[in-house]
């Protein structure tokens, strides 16, 4: 009997619904020992006794019994998923307030589907395992341990019979359970081949009507499914087998305990009502082992499914925030100055430095590109200046004229009031154009997302869209191009209005329209603030003030202005 | 309704199976009820004390239902998975043949999210159909009747009255939880969805979200949603508890039921008082037969709305119509285009307007633009994913829709930017370009396509399984295995549909080299925005929402200073740069 001493943590808060349903399960056993004495008391008494009166009152407490019993079942449900609910409720919480510490540098976006999976069908593949296999397991040992009791006051020999055929039950059981859980992981896995199979051959139908060959695919899945069928039925077989044994083991018994008190009924050895009695009962003590037996699955699949839970709740946290969290609204800095910022990305025992030793400053009001290769290290320098992450060793410092603070001193929360962020690619949310730009700013009203979204050169395409700024974003065809996802964050960035500025360009979607309007855009919005960019576009390295080349976690070279050359070269000349 | 029926009709093949599974379903129930009723009737029997002998037909009884219970549930199992299994597999070539005349273009139609892994998880769903819906109805009618039978020979009045509590246990029930749950369990599906959405957003949008100080905000919407579904499947679980008491309360009943009407007639003699125990468990084990029924009812709701969306996918029209005359065999191997117009839904405006150009045998053509120019939309046509509907496009002398598009797959070699290769060895691979090609012709395509070595390096060779790999193929040594695929496929026209995207330059270089040696001797298309190595091209047409707005040779396009130069200088000053980084 397998307890996850993980998944038992949980049950903390629920304990008491827990025992109510451990509760309800042990009356609702006890209960059926008594139905069984009325039955077989009225049986008993009319078929032997040829009692006439008195039947009425164990005939009432016997309707009363079996209304209680159905109220039990009733309660025994409702109980089970209060505990299965709150448990399941409580991870959920905790799972998505952890992966919100651990931040975007764990949450990478090619795994987000696999981790909101875990959020939410993980978590509800543990609802068997704390509302049926958990009571189960309590059940097991309480009842058939009662009824044992019960059986041997009535009849002893029967109670013996009972009492030598116990041992055997745990032990098939463990056999079985050890067994079922090879068997069912063996045929989940077969399935899973199964079904990636024909999968595999959907996705690649283009390509095999491209080389005529998708007629024959027909033979080639039944085929394989046929196959599937027979090493599934084999490795079924041992499953099946072994629940003829556990089958078995309890009806034989029961069949014993029949005949064995038959022949002493015969010779007048028992009083029928007794051996009546005990026949009834003797379903009942195997009862609570094959309910268990028949849950060992949840128990497998939770304790698997619990392993990558577990495993986000207990993941590191990368660095705790150390700056006091009340410290009020931040001051704008004059400038930004990295000192000497070493920065390496740390997964599974390996390390990949992206900073080493970086040094610059800023001012405020000045456009400053940052230029390099990729892996040069100029997203981890965003990173950090979003606090994202903090720097392995330097400081980034806020100049205030003569003072200055370092950055990873003040508050996350209130630094990131102060930045302004246009991203690569940005996430557009499953929801409203308006809601989507509000991110800037949630209390903004309609006519000031529009005016950011004119800013933007937004607004247009936003009014051609079927219910204008209502539209939500990806139903009914309402997608967008890669240019108007652009547009629409840095309206975003418009409406937060913040005095630092860092702008990530696309290095995609090379359409000369669009361009202009991004670049429009993006121009008007750089006034007057600090700004960093990542360019790709040699018109916006054209008009900064300054060029930062990053080259292996280093910087190599910083030019001033005269950047002009660089962006409008004829094609002749740069070939 | 319908949906049942047509489910049904697909299933029909196998109703032999089927049967002897329902028959050996009700085998293993009434070994169960004979167990009970045997050991009942034993105990009354020895109860009168008479000879051992007597008994001798009650003991064996019980000890054959306690063998028989065991071994008929084996059974069941073993041949109600067989049927399963061989159901699954009638679904998915049934599924298969109905969307292969639908592909791509009908599929493309469809496609929401994971179109297809929610078929493949709709076709599992089905495979339950008859376990969990069809057999357990079927075995508690079966059960059903021959207790009424079992009963009626004692005394019609039981067999009355078990039949009521059996009915309103197997259907009066069901359809209480069903009527009770149904609104319920909607709810519960959109705000499980909601919940995952919101996730997804959380998880995928953090980075914006944290940016911009509004993890909490996100935070408390997902704790909104989680706390509804919690209180979602509190009210379920009330709606399920009463169904599990229901049924536990209608079989109780009926055996209290039994007891009361059976008493009077013991005690006027009518009855013998031996059968009274016997009655009473008989009416308590046969509801096994019916308690499964709520489940059954619940599976037949989804399988119902797997079924539905199947058809649903599998009932579409093909996008192309095949015209099944003699096909035309080609004059030669040119293209021509002649005012080609197409919109992909009547509503929409028009992807391609006015397309015209003509290809001589072996001549190169470019297509580019940007993104939603009508590029591929071309590809689409050429490849006879859709019919065009204005003006025409002969190959080799012939109207285009007269070939099949298993004849036009023959013509027309095609490298696309997503070459789907498939989970087996990099051999099968291959041999999807031509099935009977030799080890060697083989090897010279690979060759030609600089993909030979790379595959000597893997473990295994040419046996190396794509899929335990894992990710380990790069984008280039896909595109180089298509274009190897390509080779062997030989065929004398050559569409290169943004064949070089997503690779990084060196990669890119490589891919081109071996391009180039297919491009020999061929008729060649390329549609491309990545305007790279063009000067080869014979003509380049320039595409802006669905026109031509610029045609030429790249150096009379460079001239000309339009839209084509500006694309090219924006692309050129970008490759310049990550030049100037690298070097």
């Amino acid at each position: 009997m397998k307890l996850d001493k993980k998944l038992l943590g949980q049950t903390g808060s629920v304990k008491l619904y827990l025992g109510l349903t451990v509760g309800i399960g042990l009356l609702t056993g006890i209960l059926i020992i008594f139905q069984a004495h009325f039955l077989s008391q009225i049986i008993d008494s009319v078929f032997l006794k040829n009692n006439n009166g008195g039947l009425t009152l164990p005939l009432l407490m016997l309707l009363g019994l079996i209304v209680a019993r159905a109220g039990l079942t009733w309660g025994s449900e409702v109980s089970a998923n209060r505990v299965a609910g709150r448990v399941k409720s409580n991870l959920r919480q905790k799972l998505f307030a952890r992966l919100l510490k651990l931040g975007p540098a764990y949450t990478r976006r090619e795994r987000s589907g696999e981790l909101s999976n875990v959020v939410v069908e993980g978590v509800e593949s543990l609802d068997p395992y704390f509302s049926q296999y958990l009571p189960q397991v309590f059940l097991t040992l309480l009842v058939p341990l009662v009824v044992l009791i019960v059986v041997f006051v009535a009849d002893m020999l029967s109670g013996i019979v009972l009492l030598l055929t116990t041992p055997l039950l745990p032990l098939f059981m463990i056999l079985i359970g050890l067994k079922t859980k090879a068997v069912s992981e063996k045929q989940w896995g077969l399935l899973s081949v199964m079904s990636a199979h024909f999968l595999d051959v959907l996705q690649g139908l283009t390509t095999l009507k491209l080389f005529g060959r998708s007629q024959h695919q027909e033979e080639t899945i039944s085929r394989i499914s046929d196959r599937f069928r027979v090493t599934t039925l084999k490795v079924l077989r041992v499953a099946f087998l072994s629940a003829l044994v556990m089958e078995l083991g309890a009806t034989l018994s029961t069949a014993i305990i029949a005949v064995e008190i038959g022949l002493r009924l015969l010779y007048g050895q028992i009083p029928f009502q007794s051996a009546f009695f005990v026949l009834l009962l003797a379903p009942e003590f195997y009862l609570p082992f094959r309910a268990l037996g028949s849950r060992f699955h949840a128990s497998a699949s939770a304790s698997a499914a619990s392993g990558r839970i577990f495993e986000i709740l207990e993941a590191p946290e990368p660095q705790p925030e150390t700056a006091n969290p009340a410290s009020g609204p931040l001051k704008t800095p004059t400038a930004i100055r990295f000192e000497e910022v070493y920065y390496a990305y740390k997964s599974e025992g390996e390390t990949r430095p992206a900073l080493q030793g970086v040094s610059f400053e800023v001012k405020m009001g000045q456009k400053v590109v940052l230029v390099g290769p990729s892996g040069a290290g100029k997203s981890t320098l965003f990173q950090l200046l979003l606090r994202f992450i903090e720097p392995d060793s330097g400081t980034i410092r806020l100049e205030y004229g003569n003072t200055n603070t370092a950055l990873s001193s003040v508050a996350a929360r209130e630094w990131r009031e102060l930045v302004g962020w246009v991203p690569q690619n940005p996430y557009l949310f499953n929801t409203s154009v308006i809601e989507n730009i509000r991110l800037g700013r949630p209390e903004a009203t309609l006519e000031e997302v529009s005016v950011a979204a004119r800013q933007a050169h937004a607004h247009e395409f936003i009014e051609a869209l079927p219910l204008g700024y209502n539209t939500v974003i990806g139903e009914r065809g309402a997608r967008l191009s890669g240019g108007q996802a652009q547009r629409l964050s840095l309206a975003r960035a418009f409406l937060k209005d913040a005095p630092v500025l860092l702008l990530d360009e696309a290095t995609s979607n090379l359409d000369p329209e669009n361009e202009s309007l991004v670049l429009d855009a993006t121009e008007k919005l750089m006034q007057g603030r600090l700004t960093l960019i990542i360019a790709h576009r040699p018109s916006t390295i054209g008009r900064a003030d300054r060029l930062i080349r990053l080259e292996a976690g280093r910087v190599v070279t910083q030019e001033g202005p005269k950047l002009e050359k660089l962006a409008h070269r004829k094609p002749e000349e740069a070939k | 309704m319908k949906t049942f029926g047509r489910l049904v009709n697909l299933a029909l093949p196998l109703r032999g199976g089927m049967a002897l599974a329902t028959l050996i379903g009700v085998l293993t129930v009434g070994a169960g009820i004979g167990l009970l009723t045997t050991s009942a009737y034993l105990i009354s029997m020895a109860a009168l004390h008479p000879s051992v002998a007597a008994l001798g037909v009650a003991i064996v009884g019980v000890r054959f239902f306690g063998l028989a219970r065991g071994v008929f549930r084996y059974l069941e199992r073993y041949v109600s998975h067989n049927v399963t299994f061989r159901l699954l597999a009638r679904f998915r070539v049934w599924f298969y043949r109905s969307i292969e005349p639908l592909a791509p273009a009908r599929l493309m139609e469809h496609r929401s999210g994971d179109l297809l892994s929610r078929v493949v998880a709709d076709i599992e769903t089905l495979q339950n159909f008859y376990l969990r819906v069809i057999a357990p109805p079927l075995v508690a009618l079966v059960i059903g009747l021959g207790m009424w039978f079992f009963l009626g020979a004692y005394n019609v009045v039981f067999a009355f009255a078990f039949l009521g509590f059996y009915g309103l246990a197997g259907i009066g029930v069901p359809l209480l939880t069903h009527l009770l749950s149904r609104k319920l369990g909607q709810e519960l599906i959109t705000t499980r969805a909601e919940l995952n959405v919101q996730l997804i957003d959380g998880i995928q949008g953090m980075a914006d979200l944290i940016a911009f100080n509004q993890e909490d905000r996100q935070q408390t919407r997902v704790e909104d949603l989680n706390r509804k579904l919690t209180d979602l499947q509190k009210r379920l679980a009330w709606v399920n508890g009463l169904q599990g008491a229901l049924g536990n309360l209608l079989m109780n009943l009926a055996v209290w039921t039994m007891l009361i009407l059976a008493i009077p007639l013991v005690r006027n003699g009518e009855l013998d008082g031996i059968y009274l125990a016997l009655l009473a468990l008989a009416a308590l084990s046969s509801f096994e037969a019916v308690l499964p029924l709520p489940g059954a009812f619940q599976q037949l709701g989804s399988s119902l709305e797997a079924a539905h969306r199947l058809f649903e996918i599998a009932d579409t029209k093909p996008a192309v119509t095949t015209i099944t005359e003699p096909q035309p065999t080609p004059t030669d191997y040119s293209l021509n285009v002649t005012q080609l117009g197409f919109r992909y839904q009547p509503n929409e405006p028009k992807a391609l307007d006015g397309l015209s150009f003509s290809l001589k045998p072996g001549q190169t053509l470019a297509v580019v633009g940007t993104s939603g120019s009508g590029k591929t939309t071309l590809a689409n046509l050429l490849l006879r994913f859709w019919d065009y509907q204005e003006g025409q496009i002969t190959l080799g002398g012939y109207d285009l829709q007269r070939y099949s598009p298993a004849a036009t797959a023959r013509l027309i070699g095609v490298v696309t930017q997503q070459t789907h290769l498939f989970n087996t060895t990099i051999r099968e691979n291959l041999l999807i370009a031509r099935s009977d090609a030799t080890q060697d012709e083989i090897e010279q395509a690979t060759r030609q396509a600089n993909i030979h070595d790379f595959i000597l390096s893997l473990p295994q060779g040419y046996q190396t399984r794509v899929g335990e790999m894992g990710l380990g193929l790069s984008g280039g040594e896909r595109q180089r295995l298509a274009i190897a695929r390509a080779i062997l496929k030989n065929a004398p026209i050559l569409l290169l549909d943004e064949a070089t995207a997503n690779l990084d330059a060196a990669n890119e270089r490589e891919v081109l080299d071996a391009i180039h040696r297919l491009m020999q001797n061929r008729t060649t298309i390329i549609i491309t925005h990545r305007l790279i190595a063009l000067d080869r091209a014979d003509q380049i047409l320039v595409l802006k929402a669905g026109r031509v707005v610029e045609r030429g040779t790249q150096s009379e396009l460079l001239q000309q200073e339009g839209f084509y130069w500006r694309m090219w200088e924006l692309q050129n000053a970008v490759t310049r740069e990550q030049g100037l980084e690298v070097g």
